[in-house]
C-alpha cells in the first residue's frame, strides 16, 4: 500500500497564484533539454527492457493478424455474434479505441486554443497515441463487414453495380468522420514534429540518421518567416481539430442513437460519448506516460503537476459520465416508454448486470478517489486508477452494445451473447498492435515536443530581465516595445 | 539588384545566445532597411514577427477557399450520387435531405480545410527544399537546438561586405561568420 501513496521526490504541485506555474523542473535550459529528449532517440542500442517489451507486444499483434487471417478464411461464424446480437466485440472495440484517441486531440488542439501551457510536455505523446488508437479502431469495422475484400464498397467509388453508398446511413457518416479524423490527426502530429525532426537531423552523427530525419524534416531551418506561417497553420489546424474531435464521437454515437433499439435511441448520446471518450483517452495517456517518464527519466519534463492536472480532468469527465448514466435512467422513467424502462432495468439487473456494475464501479466510483490530493500526486495510485478507468470504459461500450441488442422488443427473440476465444484474442492482440507502435515511437521519434516545451521554459538567467517565458502565448512581448 | 562584391558568398550569419538580444538586433536590422534577411530560432519566438516587420500571411484565405470547396463538393456529391445518378429510395425518406447530409458535409469541409492548411503552409514556405546554403555552416546546426541567428543575404541591395559584417557584430552578436553559397 505504501508505494501507492508515494509522491515523486520532485514535487511542483504547490500552487502560488502570484507566480507562474513551474512547468519544467530540474533546472533545464535549451541545451540540456535538447540533449535529454534527443538522447533517448540517439542512444546506441535500445535498452534490453525495450526489446523484451517490443517482442511481447509484437507477438500479440502478430496473434491478432493471425486471428484476422483465420476470420477471412473461415468467416464471421467464428465470432460470438449471431441473432439477436449482431454487433459484438468488433463494434465494442472500435468505439473503445476511437474514444482512446480523443484525449490526444483534446490535449493538442483544445488545450492549445485554451492556452493551457502545460500541454506542451505531453502533447506529442498524446497525439501519437491518438494515431495509434485510430489505427487499432480502423481495423475492427473493416473486418466486421465480413467480406473484407469488398470493404471498398464503403467508399463512394464508381463500381460495376453503378451504385453509390447510402449517404443517409450513420454507418457511412462514420467512414467520413473517422477517415477525416485519422487524416487531420496525422497532419497535426506531423506538422508539430517537423521542427523537432530538424533538431534530430542537425544533431545526427550517422549518415542514415541524417538522411532519414532530413527527409522528414523537409529542409526546415528555423526561419522566422517560416515560423510565422507555421504558427498560423498550427492555430488553424487546432481550430479545425476542435470541432472535428467533438463531431467524431458524436457521429460514432449516431450509429446507435439513430436506431430504434431501446437504450440506444436517445439524444444524450453525442455529449455522453464525447465525455466518455475524453475520460478514457486521458486514462490511456496516463497509463502510457507514467511508466514512460519513469523509465526514460522524464520526471522533470512530465512533472507531477502535469499528472495531477490530468487527474483533475479525469475526475471531471468521469463525473460527467456518471451523471449521464443517471440521466439515462431518469429519462427512461420520466419518458414513460415501457420498452425503454425495461432496457435500463435490464441493464442494471438483467443477465449482464455483472458487466454493468463493473462499468459503474470502474468509471463512476474509482475516479472519485481523485478528490484526494494524496492520490492525485502519487504516480502509482494514478496508474492503478487509470487502468480501472480503461477497463470500465471498455465495459461501458460492451454494456451499451450488447444489453440493448440481446433483449429488445420481442421476448421470443431474446438471446445471450458470449464472445468466443477468437473474439477475445483479437481484442487482446489489438493492445499488442497499439503498444508495438507506442514502443517504436518512443525509440525513433522525439516523444517530447521540444520546440514547444522551450517556449514555456523560463531560462534561469532571464529571470532578472523578465518573469515570463519567451514563447508565452499571450500578452505583450519585449519585441513589441 | 546590387552587384555582388564577393562571388560565392551567400551572406553573413550572426549568432546570439539570448533570445532577447536577437529580438533587439532584429529590430535594428529592420530599421537599417535590409530586405533579404531572416532570423532562425529553435522555437517560435514571440515578438520577433513585429521586430522583423513581417506582415500577415494569406494562408487563412487559402484555407477558407479549401473549406468552401469541401462544403460545396460534399453537398453536390451526396445529391448527385443518391438523388440524381442513381436515385436511391430508402424507407420512403427524401432522396436528398439537408439534415442527413450535414455530417458528411461537415467532415469534408474540415478535411479539405486541413489539407489546404498543411500543403498551403509548406508551399508558401517553399518547403520541402533539398538544400540551403545556410546548411554549409557548422555553427548553424544549433539553430534547431539552442542558438539564435540572423542571416543577411549578399543579394540584399544594402549588402556591403565588410560593412554588413561590422554592422552585425555591432548588434551584440556572439559571433559573425560568412556563409558560402
Amino acid at each position: 500500500m505504501g508505494i501507492l501513496l508515494t509522491r515523486d521526490t520532485i514535487d511542483n504541485t504547490a500552487h502560488d497564484p502570484a507566480r507562474p506555474q513551474e512547468l519544467i523542473t530540474g533546472g533545464y535550459d535549451f541545451t540540456t533539454l535538447t540533449d535529454k529528449v534527443c538522447g533517448i532517440v540517439e542512444r546506441r542500442g535500445a535498452p534490453r527492457a525495450w526489446w523484451v517489451a517490443l517482442g511481447f507486444m509484437a507477438s500479440l499483434a502478430a496473434m491478432m493478424f493471425g486471428m484476422i487471417g483465420y476470420l477471412i478464411y473461415k468467416g464471421i461464424g467464428i465470432w460470438g455474434v449471431n441473432n439477436p446480437v449482431g454487433w459484438g466485440f468488433a463494434i465494442v472495440n472500435f468505439v473503445f479505441w476511437v474514444g482512446i484517441g480523443h484525449a490526444g486531440t483534446l490535449i493538442s488542439a483544445i488545450l492549445y486554443l485554451l492556452r493551457q501551457q502545460w500541454r506542451t510536455s505531453i502533447n506529442r505523446f498524446a497525439e501519437a497515441m491518438t494515431i495509434f488508437a485510430v489505427v487499432c479502431a480502423g481495423i475492427f469495422p473493416g473486418i466486421h463487414v465480413g467480406r473484407v475484400w469488398v470493404v471498398w464498397w464503403l467508399f463512394p467509388l464508381p463500381n460495376f453495380q453503378a451504385m453509390w453508398p447510402n449517404f443517409r446511413s450513420p454507418l457511412l457518416w462514420d467512414v467520413f468522420a473517422v477517415g477525416t479524423y485519422a487524416t487531420v490527426s496525422l497532419l497535426f502530429w506531423y506538422t508539430g514534429m517537423v521542427p523537432d525532426l530538424a533538431t534530430l537531423r542537425d544533431r545526427a552523427t550517422t549518415k542514415v540518421r541524417r538522411i532519414a530525419y532530413g527527409f522528414f524534416a523537409l529542409g526546415w531551418r528555423g526561419s522566422n518567416r517560416h515560423w510565422h506561417r507555421y504558427e498560423k497553420a498550427y492555430l488553424i489546424l487546432a481550430g479545425l481539430a476542435t470541432p472535428l474531435v467533438l463531431s467524431v464521437h458524436s457521429v460514432v454515437s449516431f450509429d446507435f442513437a439513430t436506431s430504434q433499439i431501446p437504450g440506444w435511441h436517445t439524444t444524450i448520446f453525442p455529449p455522453y460519448f464525447v465525455a466518455g471518450a475524453i475520460f478514457s483517452g486521458f486514462a490511456m495517456v496516463m497509463t502510457c506516460l507514467i511508466p514512460a517518464r519513469e523509465w526514460y527519466g522524464l520526471k522533470n519534463i512530465v512533472t507531477l503537476y502535469h499528472l495531477e492536472t490530468m487527474a483533475k480532468i479525469i475526475l471531471a469527465t468521469g463525473t460527467m459520465v456518471g451523471y449521464a448514466y443517471a440521466t439515462e435512467f431518469f429519462i427512461a422513467w420520466y419518458g414513460g416508454n415501457p420498452a425503454e424502462q425495461f432496457a435500463f432495468v435490464n441493464r442494471a439487473f438483467g443477465p449482464y448486470a455483472w458487466a454493468y456494475w463493473i462499468m459503474v464501479s470502474c468509471n463512476v466510483v474509482s475516479p472519485q478517489l481523485f478528490w484526494f490530493k494524496k492520490i492525485r500526486t502519487s504516480p502509482a495510485a494514478l496508474l492503478v486508477v487509470c487502468i480501472f478507468v480503461n477497463i470500465g470504459m471498455w465495459f461501458e461500450r460492451f454494456v451499451i452494445t450488447v444489453t440493448s441488442l440481446s433483449r429488445d422488443f420481442l421476448p421470443a427473440a431474446w438471446g445471450y451473447y458470449r464472445p468466443t476465444a477468437i473474439d477475445i484474442l483479437t481484442f487482446v492482440g489489438s493492445f499488442g498492435l497499439f503498444f508495438t507502435l507506442v514502443l517504436l515511437f518512443m525509440r525513433f521519434l522525439p516523444m517530447i515536443a521540444m520546440a514547444e516545451v522551450k517556449t514555456v521554459m523560463p531560462q534561469k538567467h532571464w529571470e532578472d530581465k523578465v518573469s515570463r517565458p519567451v514563447g508565452d502565448y499571450h500578452g505583450t512581448n519585449p519585441g513589441d516595445r | 539588384m546590387a552587384t555582388r562584391e564577393t562571388p560565392g558568398l551567400y551572406g553573413y550569419l550572426a549568432e546570439f545566445r539570448e533570445p532577447w538580444d536577437l529580438i533587439d538586433a532584429a529590430a535594428k536590422v529592420r530599421d537599417a532597411g535590409y530586405t533579404r534577411w531572416d532570423c532562425h530560432t529553435p522555437f517560435p519566438l514571440h515578438g520577433l514577427d513585429g521586430a522583423m516587420g513581417i506582415r500577415g500571411t494569406r494562408l487563412p484565405w487559402l484555407v477558407l477557399c479549401g473549406g468552401l470547396a469541401g462544403l460545396t463538393l460534399a453537398l453536390l456529391m451526396q445529391w448527385w450520387m443518391n438523388a440524381h445518378d442513381y436515385p436511391f429510395l430508402i424507407s420512403g425518406k427524401p432522396l436528398f435531405g439537408l439534415p442527413a447530409a450535414v455530417p458528411v458535409t461537415f467532415e469534408l469541409t474540415v478535411l479539405l480545410s486541413a489539407l489546404t492548411t498543411f500543403f498551403g503552409m509548406w508551399a508558401l514556405n517553399l518547403l520541402p527544399q533539398h538544400h540551403h546554403p545556410l546548411f554549409n555552416s557548422e555553427r548553424f546546426r544549433r539553430a534547431t537546438s539552442d542558438r539564435f541567428f540572423i542571416s543577411i543575404e549578399a543579394r540584399d541591395p544594402l549588402f556591403r561586405g565588410e560593412g554588413t559584417r561590422e554592422f552585425l557584430a555591432g548588434l551584440g552578436a556572439d559571433a559573425v561568420e560568412p556563409v558560402e553559397d
